[in-house]
């Protein structure tokens, strides 16, 4: 995850970067790992940009009353 | 998602409804409770899973805001602020309800061979994620894995990931260090890659 978010140090991240280059199955593996986290953002997406109109009106009106 | 870099607009609106508010005014109070509610509400059904915590858990953060009213210095966007407020209370509610021990994530963590190679054999994904993921019905499988995490694990990952909340401040909230909040995030990615493995290896189509 270091890696991910570049807070390897150099004398670390070249060595790591050296393998990757060479060794698919860690090429692969860090591949899905990125796409796990795109997945994860991307399925929440939709939902967030659609803005639910389906708050109870009585849930708005109880919480108004809260105040007084 | 929520962006704490305000725009001038964002900023002016604020303002004035924050004034309005101080005020006492009943009209603001109604504006604000009807623009953000469903906002909120979307936050606390991802966090609790269930409708009658999560409208319950809308209510009583507008119960905090409203108390807190007077400490919020217009810093961060009242969407921002709110947002926060929300995410606490589920947070709150979440620890309460908590009562059975929790499944062990190690099941769903790659596993190593001595010289630091993965055992499993990876096979690359048919379909680029990032178009798979623009069907609903990819989205949906996406969030049935993710409520199958360990609750903790799922916690950490729909506050980082999909929350956005900064690593320092998911630890204040959770009550972890920052290392705990790192080391969870990262073995609840790597559970999550376990189970979308099987839906994505043979492509969605």
């Amino acid at each position: 995850m270091d890696y991910l978010t570049g807070e390897l140090s150099p004398d670390v991240q070249e060595p790591f970067e050296r393998h990757l280059s060479r060794c698919e199955n860690c090429h692969t593996y860090l591949a899905q790992y990125r796409a796990t986290v795109e997945a994860g953002r991307a399925a929440f997406a939709d939902l967030d940009s659609e803005v639910p109109e389906d708050v109870p009106d009585d849930l708005i009106r109880a919480i108004l009353a809260s105040r007084k | 998602m929520m962006s704490d870099v305000p725009s001038s607009s964002a900023v002016t609106d604020d303002a004035e409804l924050l004034a309005r508010l101080r005020s006492g005014e009943d009209a603001a109070y109604e504006v604000l409770v009807r623009t953000y509610s469903g906002r909120l509400l979307a936050v606390t059904r991802r966090i609790l899973r269930s409708e009658d915590d999560a409208r319950e858990t809308v209510h009583e953060a507008f119960i905090q805001a409203f108390r807190h009213l007077s400490q919020f210095e217009g810093q961060a966007l009242v969407s921002t602020w709110l947002h926060r407020i929300a995410v606490n209370t589920a947070l709150m509610k979440l620890r309460r309800r908590r009562r059975k021990p929790e499944e062990p994530i190690d099941p769903l963590l790659p596993k190593y061979q001595d010289d630091g190679h993965h055992v499993e054999h990876f096979t690359a994904w048919e379909e680029p994620v990032d178009q798979a993921v623009a069907h609903r019905e990819t989205q949906a499988t996406v969030r049935a894995c993710i409520d199958q995490l360990p609750e903790s694990y799922r916690t950490v990952l729909l506050l980082r990931d999909i929350e956005q909340v900064a690593t320092a401040e998911a630890a204040g909230i959770l009550g972890i260090s920052e290392n705990a909040v790192k080391m969870r995030l990262h073995r609840a990615r790597q559970a999550l890659r376990t189970l979308l493995d099987p839906h994505f290896r043979g492509g969605f189509q």
